[in-house]
């Protein structure tokens, strides 16, 4: 087995005197997708925070294309190469679409660029006038999907896309998704809607109280509903 | 009174008082110099700045030194106190960066007392005499004003002033950069998600306030007088300022400005015994109908 992209050992981070992170091991490689699945609360956010630079971890590693990430900060942790479609979506409200896309931008030959993001994004271009709370919740998360694209990362963190939207925004986000799987996307995909996660998954981990408690390929997942009723309190699949 | 009564009345308070309206809009523009950096500072880092009246009034004193003591040019004096101001201003960066997970308080308090600091310092080498800076020779003259007579320097002072909000404005509003400044003010975490290094954008803002501060300083030394004191006189008015036009807003610190330059003037011509509190009583007003400031959001 090749060296995995990302590579996360033994990770401990938390929040001043309660500790959220208790010794998370997880990897992802080239051109996979790995979604992250766990109840509320039990430190999704907070991994994809620390891997990210957010969060500064209290110990352990983070290993991205063979260099250590933790210690670095969010925009040197950027610049290597990761992007970050963060929960909440967290759109600059106040800026134009365009404006939004173009702080995002780091370009790269043969990477994205704006006129390649609104092709594939035909409804930022439509909107690109607007202001970012001008948007629906749908077209927010193409907006946020649409920087990380800009960013010409190597590895994106999507931290639950689907939260929050209505059906068919959903339905356009995990295409949206699906589609630059195709494109051999490496990320990592922090989910609750686990139709959604399975759909655009080659990976599963599922997380409780700070630590992946179960791992599995999503084929192995979907042939073992014990794992799924146990580890999120689910019966169907 | 009826509206036509009003048009009737105004040209002659115009003719009256026309001084007072002149002088009050050049001592807003001398307070839009030090609101706008004021505000932005705050918007982006949440830091208040209460020492940004002690830079303004160094920033005078470098340009008297470099003008009167030395006897270089007026432009020397400009860039030199300029210069000072930036470089004020990336020192001020360094000095809160060990505090800037802390409140509001302890940054005040840290500002605070390097107000003082400063505030002394000029002191024991300027002394606390009145000290002036003679306005550059081509502008000691007057103009004629709607039939009255008025200093060209200070009319140079309002469109200076002016300019600088249009460009400030238009930087902040119309550029990447400033793009980034917007964005940075609404959520500095994800700015440095996409790669961006924030904290040398704070610092730059920062620079540039001080540096703005520094050089209405110099602009202001010809019409204010340099002394003990100004200091914290320009910073409370700055400080109304952007209580009413709204923190982080630049046209609203520029109509603050304006307003509280003419309550500041055309308010002590016309009622003189109520021109002190006057100032207050504006805010108040502005507070009551809209607590976010004129140009606030939210």
């Amino acid at each position: 087995m090749s060296e995995a992209l990302l590579d996360v050992r033994d990770l401990r981070a938390g929040y001043r005197r309660s500790v959220v992170l208790q010794g998370v091991d997880l990897a992802v490689r080239e051109g996979e997708v790995v979604a992250l699945l766990g109840r509320n609360g039990v430190g999704k956010t907070t991994l994809v925070h620390s891997i990210m630079g957010l969060v500064r971890p209290s110990s352990g590693s983070i290993r991205f294309d063979g260099q250590e990430l933790s210690g670095r900060t969010p925009d040197q942790i950027a610049r290597r190469g990761l992007a970050l479609v963060p929960q909440g979506r967290r759109i600059f409200s106040r800026l134009s679409v365009e404006e939004n896309l173009k702080l995002a931008h780091r370009s790269r030959n043969g990477g994205h660029d704006l006129d390649s993001v609104y092709e594939l994004l035909p409804r930022l271009h439509e909107r690109r006038r607007h202001r970012g709370r001008q948007l629906s919740g749908g077209e927010q998360q193409m907006l946020a999907i649409g920087r990380a694209l800009l960013a010409n990362a190597r590895l994106v963190l999507f931290d639950e896309p689907s939260e929050g939207l209505a059906p068919k925004a959903v339905d356009q986000i995990a295409s949206v998704i699906a589609g630059l799987r195709e494109q051999k996307l490496s990320a990592l995909l922090v989910e609750q809607n686990l139709h959604v996660a399975l759909k655009l998954a080659d990976a599963v981990n599922v997380m409780t109280k700070g630590e992946i408690v179960y791992r599995a390929t999503v084929d192995e997942f979907r042939s073992d509903p014990k794992a799924a009723r146990a580890f999120l309190g689910v019966g169907q699949v | 009174m009826t509206f036509a009564a009003v048009g009737a009345a105004l040209p002659g308070l115009l003719n009256e008082h026309l001084v007072s309206i002149l002088n009050g809009l050049a001592v807003g523009m001398l307070l839009f110099t030090m609101a706008v950096g004021l505000s932005l500072i705050f918007g982006l880092m949440d830091v208040l700045n209460l020492a940004h009246g002690a830079i303004f009034l160094l920033g005078g004193y470098v340009a008297f030194q470099v003008i009167v003591g030395e006897g270089q040019s007026w432009l020397a004096g400009l860039a030199v106190a300029v210069g000072f101001g930036a470089v004020a201003g990336l020192a001020l960066g360094g000095i809160l960066r060990p505090i800037r997970h802390r409140g509001h308080l302890d940054q005040a308090l840290l500002t605070l007392g390097l107000a003082f600091v400063l505030s002394d310092l000029a002191t024991i080498f300027w002394g606390s005499d009145f000290q002036t800076i003679p306005s550059p020779v081509f502008l000691q003259r007057s103009v004629e004003v709607l039939g009255q007579f008025y200093p060209a320097y200070r009319l140079a002072v309002m469109g200076v002033g002016f300019a600088l909000a249009v460009v400030v404005y238009l930087v902040v509003e119309r550029t990447q950069v400033g793009a980034v400044l917007r964005a940075a003010v609404e959520d500095r975490a994800m700015v440095s998600a996409l790669g961006i290094n924030v904290g040398r954008v704070m610092l730059a803002v920062l620079a540039l306030g001080t540096a703005l501060a520094s050089f209405g300083g110099v602009i202001g030394a010809p019409i204010l007088s340099l002394s003990p004191g100004v200091d914290a006189e320009v910073l409370i008015l700055a400080l109304i300022v952007i209580v009413i036009g709204g923190l982080g807003s630049i046209p609203g610190a520029l109509v603050g400005a304006i307003v509280i330059g003419q309550v500041q003037s055309l308010g002590t011509a016309l009622v003189p015994q109520v021109a002190p509190f006057a100032l207050f009583g504006a805010m108040v007003i502005v507070l009551a109908v809209r607590p976010e400031g004129i140009f606030g959001s939210r």
